[in-house]
């Protein structure tokens, strides 16, 4: 396959970035969308230029590293995928493709396609956890039995990557989706219900500072997600913090 | 040849582990206070470290190369974590736990510590749901479990496909507790490029800042290694590619012995190679062996006819498909560990029967699962006569409740449905049991240095089995390296700030610098990849699933000549105080191209076939593995010395004091 890549290229932070044009040739339709990239830094490598640096590590769609905007959808246009598990069979020879990184007032570009995705970090540092101790001294697992429904519900919100397409799809840049299943895994289990109130406070209150912005009920965020996290989240989350405002 | 004191607490196997918690010194809470400890990686083992040691009181620092610590190559492991729990009631126990994976280990890891790992397995589970670990559980309420390669109880605890996400965030939020607390100082995007000795004891490491490239010193009064495990010496394997050796080659060029390194696991269910531009190789979870039957054709015209394309699998009669797991390995058949199914693998795939366009695949099928879990939910739904295809589409379903990530993981990568039709499948490199050598504290031989999870050696011997390192990894940082530690640092409690300004940070950060410099300044003409790659190729065709003695001593001057070519004509573009990936690598292929030359030579030495090291010149007549526990049972625990080929191998004799040595048999 042979294709024009419109990338963006940005030198650090503080440059200011533009769109470059590239042209590339050999592109087998089994490769990876970073694959791909890969072979286009090594012909760039091999000419003297700089490569293009991008966030990408597992490449099996687990560690959330991996982002890009292609063609203007947060890990492109297939659904249910990061760009990892993007394939080039899913363009045509000849297709232009536009890759931009992630667009959020929280998420700074650091150079090229990398941003800065630690706001997603300082969310789940201001409570997104159980307070036990670590000391193996808990009772045995099974002491309290949980409902194999809300076992399998709470897995499907602990799924998250955190890998901030729902930032990158959402018209507000809203990080609901990513703290709401967050939130929701630990609402949802018997051991997190204990500080519910602060953690949903804290987390919320973490999220606005960062500069996330709020959500309008859109739904881009569900339909980009590559785990299928669910809207459910944020409509569970929202009841969790009216809980922990009134009470 | 020195002696190796591995420090191993005397009294019974299973009264070891809780006496010397009773004779280790403890630290008091207002001194913990004053104390500082470098915890280099953020998986599993270094995630949970960090977290314990916080909340005991230490200061901790801790260093990852990713973004978040919550990404760490952990996350991806997908089947399981093992634990004594006999929740099951099919006899597992303690006793069992460490006896299946010495004998799994093939008798090649050290008694204690997998008693120590056995024994502690059970708190990990208690431990990871009382984080909020949502792991499987049946419809009563309780915990699910699975069985898992190379063994006969169900003690796998998982989480779908998604273990190691689900632990690796459980202990990411124990982290973020300490974090939040303040007692954690979180550097991402950081990778330790040197350890600094002062006085002889670990005391700080020079790290690079990945995204100013600005080099800095971070002094603490030990340091932890916990940067996980160096298959990426092979260029492909189901790794992340970051995964790399940097951190802990370090500390064994400043004096830490490297053990094992030969001991390498290839996984046998892994997606198949597709071509030249292929980056990495992803693993299918091992617990797919519980349900799937894997097979090629009996005949060499039907391998033949399906390699291209004539024939599909789906029409090959069942008596034209070889079952060969089954047929060698009655007692386990397709649960056989990963080292037998690999070799069965290629065995077959190298007579001829492989059945991928480059003949290295072998079918996971399913379609008997279908059927099986079809009938036993039209029985449960009281179906009366269903139809056969009314049976497959509800034995998918269930099939999919189970393993449906991963066939959607397949599905997107190869482009095939794996509920139409099978699943092929190949080996690949994944684990690697080698490692820095510590004793029974997890000290390496740099007093002060410590080492957990796959950058030790310790637990897994020349194998690892499903679902065991994922358990060792916490067990080492939530429940071993907390106590021991606080022996080595209570002698410390009156040291105060280790200063960053003496002489043995300046000249640690001036070597860091130079080299750094020499990459950029190199200006040769082929690029890290290319170095890469060809040292993967070395180590696959020469030091890979099978080796032997001449294609060894092949591989160590191929991979010293690479490593001299490497050094004069490799090109590093991009400046040293920038975000720089392509420098990032450069330091990263040079360690490897290090330890590729000592795993050779490493796997040369070891005359003899055990777990994941298989010598072609040793082997049964049926083609099984061949030990030589006479002259081999030990620790291969190598000194560095300057050149890779010239370290000194010091041995560690491994005493099995309450396992009869036996050999591994599947049958």
């Amino acid at each position: 396959m042979n294709l024009t890549l419109k990338i963006w290229r940005q030198k650090d932070a503080a440059a200011k970035g533009k769109i470059q044009t590239y042209q590339l040739g050999g592109v087998d339709p089994d490769m990876s969308f970073l694959e791909m990239l890969d072979v286009l830094n090594e012909d760039l490598v091999n000419k003297g230029e700089d490569p293009v640096v991008f966030d990408h590590d597992c490449r099996e769609g687990i560690c959330g590293t991996c982002s890009l905007q292609i063609n203007g959808e947060p890990h492109g246009p297939d659904r249910g995928i990061t760009t990892c598990q993007l394939h080039m069979r899913k363009f045509k020879d000849g297709d232009t493709i536009v890759i931009e990184p992630f667009r959020a007032k929280a998420f700074p570009v650091l150079k090229d396609l990398v941003v800065d995705r630690s706001a997603f970090e300082r969310i789940q540092q201001a409570g997104g956890y159980i307070s036990v101790n670590t000391s193996g001294t808990t009772q045995d697992a099974n002491a309290i039995p949980i409902p194999k429904e809300d076992a399998d519900a709470a897995f499907f919100s602990a799924s998250c990557i955190g890998c901030g397409a729902c930032v990158a799809a959402c018209k507000n840049a809203s990080a609901m989706l990513f703290t709401s299943a967050k939130v929701s895994q630990m609402a949802l289990l018997p051991q997190g219900r204990v500080e519910a109130s602060t953690r949903v406070l804290a987390m919320v209150e973490q999220m606005d500072k960062e500069g996330f912005g709020n959500c309008t009920n859109t739904g881009a965020c569900e339909i980009e997600c590559p785990k299928g996290i669910s809207l459910e989240n944020i409509a569970r989350m929202n009841r969790e913090y009216m809980k922990a405002s009134v009470g | 040849m020195g002696n190796l004191d591995s420090k191993i607490p005397k009294g019974p196997l299973a009264d070891k582990w809780t006496n010397h918690k009773n004779d280790i010194n403890l630290v008091n809470p207002a001194n913990k206070r004053n104390i500082d400890v470098i915890m280099v990686g953020t998986g599993l083992a270094g995630g949970s470290a960090a977290a314990t040691l916080a909340e005991l009181g230490y200061n901790v620092k801790t260093f990852c190369y990713q973004d978040s610590p919550r990404r760490a190559h952990s996350i991806a492991a997908q089947g399981g974590i093992n634990a004594a729990k006999n929740y099951q009631g099919d006899g597992d126990s303690n006793y069992r736990l460490f006896y299946d994976t010495i004998k799994g280990g093939d008798y090649r890891s050290r008694e204690a510590n997998v008693y120590r790992l056995a024994e502690v397995s059970a708190n990990i589970i208690d431990q990871c749901v009382a984080q909020g670990v949502p792991f499987a559980r049946e419809y009563g309420g309780l915990l699910d479990n699975r069985s898992f390669g190379g063994v006969l109880v169900s003690r796998t605890f998982y989480a779908k496909g998604q273990t190691g996400q689900q632990l690796l965030l459980g202990c990411y939020s124990a982290m973020n507790r300490q974090i939040n607390r303040g007692k954690i100082t979180s550097y991402t995007r950081h990778e330790m490029l040197d350890l600094v000795i002062v006085g002889g004891k670990a005391r700080g490491i020079i790290a690079r800042n990945l995204v100013t490239g600005e080099i800095e010193r971070h002094s603490a009064h030990a340091v932890v290694i916990a940067s996980g495990g160096y298959g990426n010496v092979f260029f492909l394997s189901t790794n992340a590619m970051g995964s790399n050796v940097t951190a802990a080659w370090k500390v064994h060029k400043k004096g830490a012995y490297f053990a094992n390194p030969c001991f390498t696991q290839i996984h046998p269910t892994c997606i198949p190679v597709s071509g030249d531009h292929q980056s990495k190789l992803t693993l299918m979870s091992e617990s797919l062996r519980n349900d799937g039957r894997i097979w090629v054709p009996k005949k060499l015209e039907d391998a033949k006819a399906i390699r291209e394309g004539r024939l599909k699998p789906t029409e090959l009669k069942e008596e034209d498909r070889d079952y060969y797991l089954e047929r060698r390995y009655p007692a386990f058949g397709n649960l056989v560990p990963r080292d037998v199914a690999s070799r069965a693998a290629k065995e077959r795939c190298d007579a001829g029967f492989g059945v991928n366009k480059t003949g290295e695949a072998v079918y996971l099928d399913f379609s008997a699962a279908f059927l099986r879990y079809g009938k036993e939910t039209a029985n449960t739904q009281h179906l009366e006569n269903p139809t056969e295809q009314q049976i497959i589409e509800l034995g998918k379903a269930v099939v999919e409740a189970k393993y449906g990530n991963l066939f959607q993981m397949y599905e997107k990568i190869v482009d095939q449905n794996p509920y139409e039709t099978p699943m092929m499948i190949y080996p690949a490199v994944h684990y690697t049991m080698g490692g820095i050598w510590v004793d029974y504290n997890l000290q390496t031989t740099i007093p002060g240095c410590f080492a957990t999870g796959e950058a030790n050696f310790s637990d897994h011997g020349a194998n690892r089995l499903g679902a065991s390192a994922l358990m060792q990894g916490l067990a080492d940082g939530y429940f071993v390296l907390p106590y021991t530690i606080g022996n080595y640092l209570a002698s410390d409690i009156r040291t105060g700030k280790i200063p960053t300004d003496s002489p043995e940070f300046d000249q640690a950060e001036k070597a860091v610098r130079e080299k750094l410099e020499r990459f950029i300044n190199n200006k040769g003409t082929r690029s890290v990849d290319h170095f890469h790659k060809r040292l993967g190729k070395i180590m696959w065709d020469k030091v890979g699933m099978s080796r032997n003695a001449p294609h060894l001593q092949e591989a160590v001057a191929e991979i010293k000549a690479l490593r001299e070519e490497f050094w004069q004509d490799v090109k590093v573009p991009g400046g040293l105080n920038e975000m720089n990936p392509e420098l990032e690598k450069a330091a990263r292929v040079a360690d490897f191209l290090e330890l590729g030359e000592l795993f050779a030579k490493d796997a040369l030495h070891r005359n003899e076939s055990c777990g994941g090291h298989f010598r072609e010149e040793y082997q049964t007549e049926e083609g099984e593995a061949l030990r030589d526990d006479e002259n081999f049972m030990y620790v291969a625990a190598w000194e560095f010395t300057g050149e890779p080929g010239d370290a000194i191998l010091h041995k560690e004799d491994l005493i099995y004091e309450n396992i009869e040595v036996k050999a591994r048999s599947y049958k």
